[in-house]
């Protein structure tokens, strides 16, 4: 679950990894995994602790599909839209998430409880169509096991 | 207590095996062993009978009183019992090399790697000292397993050769292609085999450090292969005297951060340095200037996974598997609409319908098949009339097609190839790094271009557009995304015409 930005907490992070430039994605990660997002504080302690401009930061994280800037709601299901997935329907599963949640893929649910993305693979693919949901991966989920696995998911009002 | 296996791996554990090996913990002492990769199988529960490893499979956590009731720990008769592991045939029938070790050990054991012939391919570099290694991994023919088939051997001479006072081993464990697990299955069922292939390459071009570069869709392999480093590092298989032999090596994992373009080499290396995944020009090759400027291995996971054996065995030995300049092995990932999805580890020169009709007995609906996408989202579309090609890496040239990473998607009746044809252009704009217009911008064009065809505005107009769209990017493009972009494209505009002009 995320926490609130904590400067202090955050530059502990930095000095873990070590706070040298290279390493700016890897503190990304742990950043979004504390935080769930990367906020404007953030960017400009990134900026200073690692001696890059603010620009530089952003410019990073806005490359990369995995970090955000706004927070994601408690759950991030990420329906596998590639080939190996299109061919055992992730299309009809992908429509039927977004009927069933209320959501078009990106979107968030209105009680916060549930994000829904894209992925392109999941490394599943003799087991399509698969999804993901926070660190979790599930093969061969049709629409049936969709609703129960989202059931199953604590705050999720489905 | 009898002793039984549940995987520990993604596709197992995708469809239950944690569960699985949960409800047999009482029963039994359970391992969680790798998996063989019959993914279609998964989760796949053997039973140690009087040292033979009886499997079963699928087992879904509700089968597990009634497997226990029948006799499971005494490898007792049940619907799901499919006999020793081994003489199963999909498994029988393949030409492991590279992952010969996975399934059978626990991917974690040390003792259990080095007992399976673990670290004998580095102990014989060790012996033989760099030049040699150099020229045994020449001599077998091995080319990159990561899509562009480039001869390793040559690779590492120039890395070995370049000047530098710090070189690398970058290993490439982006795997973003659709149809593709392998690199994965490597990773969390015989880590070790990776560590020691990078160990060599190393060892042999003068790199004292590592990286891995793995995607972070991968959270069970980042997990495994993090603690394989912990467990060589203690053992002292990496660190300041590797093995005892005085070589200093060591390796760092770092987690992609879901971006498909940081697969291309010099996009990963940017990314290793911390910034955005942009292309760079080449030259320089990453082997002269690559990770902050100094020479640099880039290989990917499977490439560098072969090498312990072809040290072990001699370059010969690889040489000898495969066909014309295709050596060796490679490992196939059956994927799509399949009926036995999973990985099928094979010498070069098998066909598309043997690996499709015989090891994965057709589609899964039942339903006939229509297409075949091979080498990921970046390969061709094959027909159905196509299947007899053989996996040989020129044969698929003369083709206008490519193996890649070996990924192997089956669609049936019902696949929409103008749809496949506008997702390759979506994807790309959706991937592309950015640097050159042809592929930012035509990848645009080309899904509104395909959407204009399907819905029969000025058809015949944008249809010869789309063909010089395809040709801008192909001739254009800085790299191979907007490069080969146009393959999937085009084999789809000619081998299903009918399909953009319904
Ligand atoms: C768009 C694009 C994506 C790529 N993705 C991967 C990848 O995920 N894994 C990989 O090993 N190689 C990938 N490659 C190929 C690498 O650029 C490079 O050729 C390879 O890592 C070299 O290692 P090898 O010689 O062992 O194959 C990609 C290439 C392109 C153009
Ligand atoms: S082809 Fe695409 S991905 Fe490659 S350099 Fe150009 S814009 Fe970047
Ligand atoms: S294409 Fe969906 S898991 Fe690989």
């Amino acid at each position: 679950m995320a926490t609130k930005y904590d400067a202090a907490i955050a530059g502990e992070i930095i000095g873990r990894h070590g706070a040298r430039p290279e390493l700016l994605v890897q503190i990304l990660h742990d950043f979004m995994d504390r935080y769930g997002c990367i906020t404007d504080e953030a960017v400009r302690q990134l900026a200073r602790e690692l001696n890059l401009s603010r620009a530089e930061v952003h410019g990073v994280v806005s490359f990369y599909h995995d970090f955000r800037r706004e927070p994601a709601g408690r759950h991030i299901v990420k329906i596998c839209q590639a080939e190996s997935c299109q061919a055992m329907g992730s299309r009809q599963l992908t429509a039927h998430a977004e009927k069933k949640l209320g959501v078009a893929l990106e979107g968030t649910t209105g009680d916060s409880g549930i994000t829904l993305e894209p992925v392109y693979c999941l490394g599943n693919c003799a087991c399509s169509p698969a999804i993901m949901i926070d660190d979790r991966v599930f093969g061969r989920v049709d629409a049936k096991r969709f609703d129960g696995l989202v059931a199953a998911l604590d705050g999720a009002d489905v | 207590m009898s002793t039984v296996y549940v995987p520990l791996e993604t596709a197992a554990v995708s469809l239950g095996a944690d569960e699985v090996a949960a409800a047999l913990a009482d029963s039994a002492t359970v391992v969680r062993n790798g998996s063989w990769g019959m993914s279609w199988l998964e989760p796949l529960v053997e039973v140690d009978v009087g040292g033979e490893r009886i499997a079963y499979g699928p087992v879904t956590p509700d089968d597990v009183d009634e497997l226990l009731g029948a006799g499971l720990l005494e490898g007792g008769e049940h619907r799901l019992r499919l006999g020793p592991v081994t003489d199963i045939p999909y498994l029988a029938q393949q030409e492991r090399w590279t992952f010969r070790r996975c399934g059978l050990i626990d991917p974690l054991s040390l003792a259990q790697y080095e007992a399976e012939g673990g670290f004998a391919g580095l102990k014989k570099a060790f012996d033989v000292g760099p030049r040699a290694t150099i020229e045994t991994v020449k001599t077998s023919g091995l080319r990159g397993r990561g899509g562009a088939g480039f001869p390793t051997g040559i690779k590492w001479q120039t890395v070995a050769d370049a000047d530098g006072d710090q070189k690398y081993v970058a290993c490439n464990a982006d795997e973003g292609d659709s149809g593709t697990f392998s690199d994965r299955i490597l990773m969390e069922c015989d880590p070790f085999t990776l560590i020691e292939g990078m160990l060599i390459a190393g060892f042999a071009t003068g790199a004292t450090k590592g990286y891995v570069y793995l995607r972070s869709e991968y959270p069970l392999a980042k997990r495994i292969f993090a603690e394989a480093l912990e467990i060589a590092r203690s053992a002292g298989w990496l660190g300041d005297d590797t093995g005892g032999s005085g070589f200093a090596f060591d390796i760092d994992l770092h987690v992609g951060a879901g971006s498909y373009i940081c697969g291309e080499e010099t996009a990963m290396l940017e990314s290793l340095e911390g910034k955005a995944g942009v292309i760079r020009y080449k030259p320089p090759l990453p082997a002269i200037e690559g990770l902050f400027g100094k020479p640099t291995v880039v290989n990917n996971v499977v490439t560098l996974g072969s090498v312990p054996d072809i040290l072990a065995k001699g370059g010969e030995a690889y040489a000898a598997l495969g066909v014309g300049r295709s050596c060796g092995t490679l490992a196939f990932q059956l994927a799509g609409n399949i009926r036995r999805g999973g990985l099928v580890e094979a010498a070069f020169g098998i066909t598309l319908r043997e690996l499709i009709e015989d090891f994965g007995g057709g589609t899964a609906s039942g339903r006939p098949l229509r297409a075949v996408q091979v080498g990921g989202p970046l390969g061709a579309y094959f027909s159905s009339a196509q299947l007899d090609t053989p996996l040989d890496y020129e044969a698929f040239v003369a083709l206008d097609a490519m193996i890649g990473h070996g990924g192997i998607v089956v669609f049936d009746d019902t696949v929409d190839m103008a749809e496949q044809a506008r997702f390759a252009m979506e994807f790309c704009a959706i991937e592309s790094c950015g640097k050159c217009t042809p592929c930012r911008i035509g990848s645009v064009r080309g899904v509104e271009v395909i959407e204009r065809i399907v819905a029969n505005e000025n058809r015949d107009e944008n249809l010869t557009l789309l063909k010089d769209l395809c040709d801008t990017m192909a001739d254009g493009s800085l790299c191979a995304m907007g490069g080969l972009t146009p393959y999937p494209v085009r084999s789809a505009l000619k081998y299903f015409p009918e399909d953009f002009t319904r």
